[in-house]
């Protein structure tokens, strides 16, 4: 149980890669904070310079306020499963999870021990289960029970499924009271069904002990459903730490609202004009102040305060996600109003039973075109096709190559400046307070989950 | 082996729920390839076990003959007898032979343990470090195993009859150093590259010191690597001919093999055959205990199922 707080953390390897630039992240006591990001962006990086597998260049770490820059790994009694689940071969299962209890025993044995005794002494309140002051087979045994390797306990982790390997992984974090957890990438190689099993394992449990936790993934379900707080690394350079919700909503710029969500946010470039009233087929009264944004789909009009943000742009990237739009025939009156309507024609549709993606094709010009690619390279996506997702109601009866009347909720328009990306409608007071339920609601949990243990 | 495991699947695919004709016919003609599979590895194993194994057993048969039998061209001894083992165990022979055994011994041991040390340190150094030069190591060390023995004697021989080497344990265990040390390498090498050295830094996250997690985690990997390299170049040491019976000249050194050609008969028209013979089968009893004792190790995959499969 630890706070982990980095300051203006930097690392460069010694070949001279700058693999992260300037970190400044604070992690709360029990808080299950995510790191996403493209590859190689030095999520992994982040991730052995708070363990201390690798060196800091400059910045400071800090655990529970104290620095620890300097600290061997096993004086920070941080936890880590790799992202190969590093198990040691010769053992077996239950000597793999007995591991680092056996260490500290013999440590403990001798006169040097007296630090470690202490911490995890101080600790033992919140372990595994109470089982803090046990036996090393007790603490095995409940560890292994858990996780539903009883049975397996003496075979060799070769002779395992990866699902096991990565649960003996698992094991062998947890017996061990401590301060937290940090998961590198742990479910990558699993398929999907294991994958999805193993989430909610790891985010049930991560109540039931209230570890501080800091997990590593590529994984946008991942990022969304376990964290806390996420937080997105560029380039070494973090992009923003909010709450998934905030992240989707009120992304900072468009690296964030391009990397967040799947299908992702469509890109559109756009200027801004003064309304000449009704045209494009955008018949909505969204536009109180007559402002509207032109663009390859249409003609958008938005309200005065986006105007607003939007003025002296030349040109502008608004980001709309697939679910903003909706067949005009299926949308209720009410809500009608919050947007606009327009005709454009589907290219193709895919149908998936919930719900059906319509692909809406536009000619960008050469400079758009070339701020798509550059986008695309960033978030070490595939090329940013120029064209426009939506989701649409499973019911629509809409049809590829037909002009179809299209509504989109114009209300949660993103504004983007091309050049620095900065998302120009980001309402920070509204993301900030998406964080602030999000961390009532962590306490909320771990409380549930305390009161279920008794 | 593998006659168990290709039948394993076999059976499981006969149990699978009502297969159509066409599969059944398609699993009966898998099955049929296989089992003719099975049965070519058979007779291979069985051709090359037979001409791998003949000349042992001829020489086993050959040190249980009287010396009367030895040139009546029949393999099998008509009387066996144990008078061979007798007279090199106990017999005229004895000193000869079992002096030689010592030094033999003696010289393989120390060579090997020398060799193994060595490499280590080598090997280790090639696999974890990164340094300019590593290539080097391992070209030399291969130019060095390549070098033809015989060439090197001559010039040797001189050498260590100045620096008061000949006929010494050392004036052996240099020599063989020079053949055990580059297989020693390379096999290690190969063997060091294959360990998950990140097990180490597990271990640290884990709690250990950088020694505790040296010793916990990467010498238990390591030591069967270590185990094979040593009964190689044990056997490379201990089946040496050439150093051997030239750079010797009493018993103060010379090892088995070379000793086998001082043997003599009981008179000197009795050809000394069966002592060799005799010999021959004990010298090979060790190489023997130690390929079925340390088996395992040496087939070992200790490595796998560190990471995910
Ligand atoms: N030992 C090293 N020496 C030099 N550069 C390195 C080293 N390890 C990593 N890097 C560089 O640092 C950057 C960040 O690497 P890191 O492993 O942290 O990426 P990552 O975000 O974990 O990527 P992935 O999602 O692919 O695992 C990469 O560009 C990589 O090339
Ligand atoms: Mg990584």
């Amino acid at each position: 149980m630890a706070s982990i707080t980095l300051n203006n953390i930097v690392k460069k390897y010694d070949d001279g890669f700058p693999a992260v630039n300037n970190v400044s992240l604070d992690i709360a006591d029990g808080e299950f904070v995510i790191l996403v990001g493209p590859s190689g962006c030095g999520k992994s990086t982040l991730l052995r310079m708070i363990v201390g597998l690798e060196d800091i260049t400059s910045g400071e770490l800090q655990i529970d306020g104290t620095r620890m820059n300097e600290a061997a790994p096993k004086d920070r009694n941080l936890a880590m499963v790799f992202q190969n689940y590093a198990l040691y071969p010769h053992l077996t299962v239950y000597e793999n999870i007995a591991f680092p209890l056996r260490l500290a025993k013999s440590k403990s044995g001798d006169s040097t021990g007296g630090a470690n005794g202490g911490s995890n002494g101080g600790s033992r309140g919140r372990s595994l289960g109470g089982a803090g002051g046990g036996s090393v087979d007790d603490r095995v045994r409940k560890a292994a029970e858990m996780l539903e390797l009883t049975e397996h306990l003496e075979r060799k982790p070769a002779n395992l499924s990866g699902g096991q390997r990565q649960r003996v992984a698992m094991g062998r974090a947890i017996v061990r009271q401590a301060d937290a957890f940090l998961f590198d990438e742990p479910l990558s190689n699993l398929d999907a069904k294991l994958r999805g099993q193993m989430r909610s394992e790891i985010a049930q449990l991560q109540r039931r002990l209230g570890v501080t936790s800091v997990y590593v993934t590529h994984d946008q379900t991942e990022a969304m459903t376990l964290g806390d707080r996420v937080a997105v690394l560029k380039k070494g350079e973090l992009q923003q730490v909010a709450s998934p919700r905030e992240l989707y909503e009120q992304p900072v710029n468009l690296f964030v609202a391009g990397f967040i969500g799947s299908p992702s946010m469509n890109f559109l470039p756009a200027t801004l004009k003064a309304s000449a009233e009704g045209t494009g087929g955008a018949g909505g009264a969204g536009g109180s102040g007559g402002a509207v944004l032109s663009s390859p789909i249409g003609d958008i009009p938005i309200s005065a305060e986006k105007a607003a943000v939007a003025k002296g742009h030349e040109l502008l990237m608004i980001g709309l996600r697939p679910e903003f739009f909706e067949d005009a025939q299926l949308v209720d009156e009410a809500k009608k109003g919050k947007g606009a309507v327009f005709t454009a024609e589907l290219s193709h549709l895919e149908w998936l039973g919930h719900e059906q993606y319509g692909y809406i094709e536009f000619e960008p010009d050469e400079k758009v075109r070339r701020l798509l690619a550059d986008l695309a390279a960033e978030m070490d996506a595939d090329e940013l096709r120029p064209q426009v997702v939506t989701t649409l109601s499973a019911e629509s009866r809409v049809r590829p190559g037909q002009p179809t009347d299209l509504w989109v909720d114009t209300s949660r328009i993103h504004i983007f400046d091309p050049e620095t990306g900065e998302n120009l409608t980001r309402d920070a007071e509204a993301g900030a307070e998406l964080t602030r339920m999000a961390a009532e609601e962590r306490e909320r949990e771990i409380e549930v989950a305390a009161a279920k243990d008794g | 082996m593998s006659v168990e495991a290709t039948r394993v699947p076999a059976g499981r695919a006969a149990r699978e729920p009502d297969p159509t004709a066409e599969e059944l016919e398609g699993q009966k003609t898998a099955r049929r390839a296989k089992r003719n599979t099975t049965i070519g590895w058979w007779v291979l194993t069985v051709i090359v076990a037979v001409w791998c194994l003949f000349p042992v057993a001829s020489i086993l048969a050959t040190s249980f003959k009287v010396p009367g039998d030895l040139s009546n061209g029949q393999f099998l001894p008509t009387t066996p007898s144990t008078v061979n083992y007798e007279e090199i165990l106990v017999g005229d022979s004895r000193q000869l032979f079992l002096t030689a055994l010592w030094n033999s011994i003696g010289i393989s041991v120390i060579a090997t343990a020398i060799a193994v040390v060595l490499a280590t340190l080598c090997a280790y150094a090639i696999a974890r470090l990164d340094f300019p030069g590593k290539k080097v190591v391992l070209t030399v060390s291969l130019m060095v195993s390549m070098f033809p023995v015989i060439s090197l004697v001559t010039p040797l021989f001189n050498m260590w009859r100045t620096l008061g080497l000949y006929d010494t344990w050392p004036g052996l265990i240099i020599p063989y150093l020079s053949l055990t040390l580059p297989i020693s390498i390379w096999t290690l090498t190969a063997f060091f590259q294959q360990i998950p050295w990140e097990l180490e830094q597990a271990a640290q996250v884990d709690g250990a010191t950088p020694l505790q997690a040296f010793r916990k985690a990467i010498v238990p990997l390591a030591l069967p690597g270590v185990f094979t390299t040593a009964i190689i170049a044990f056997f490379i040491a201990w089946n040496d001919f050439v150093y051997g019976i030239s750079l010797t000249s009493t018993e103060a050194a010379r090892p088995v093999p070379a000793a086998l050609a001082f043997f003599t008969g009981a008179s000197q028209f009795e050809s000394p055959t069966g002592a060799i013979s005799a010999a021959a089968i004990i010298v090979t009893i060790p190489v023997v205990l130690l390929v079925m004792l340390f088996q395992k190790q040496i087939v070992a995959g200790l490595t796998s199922g560190a990471v995910k499969g």
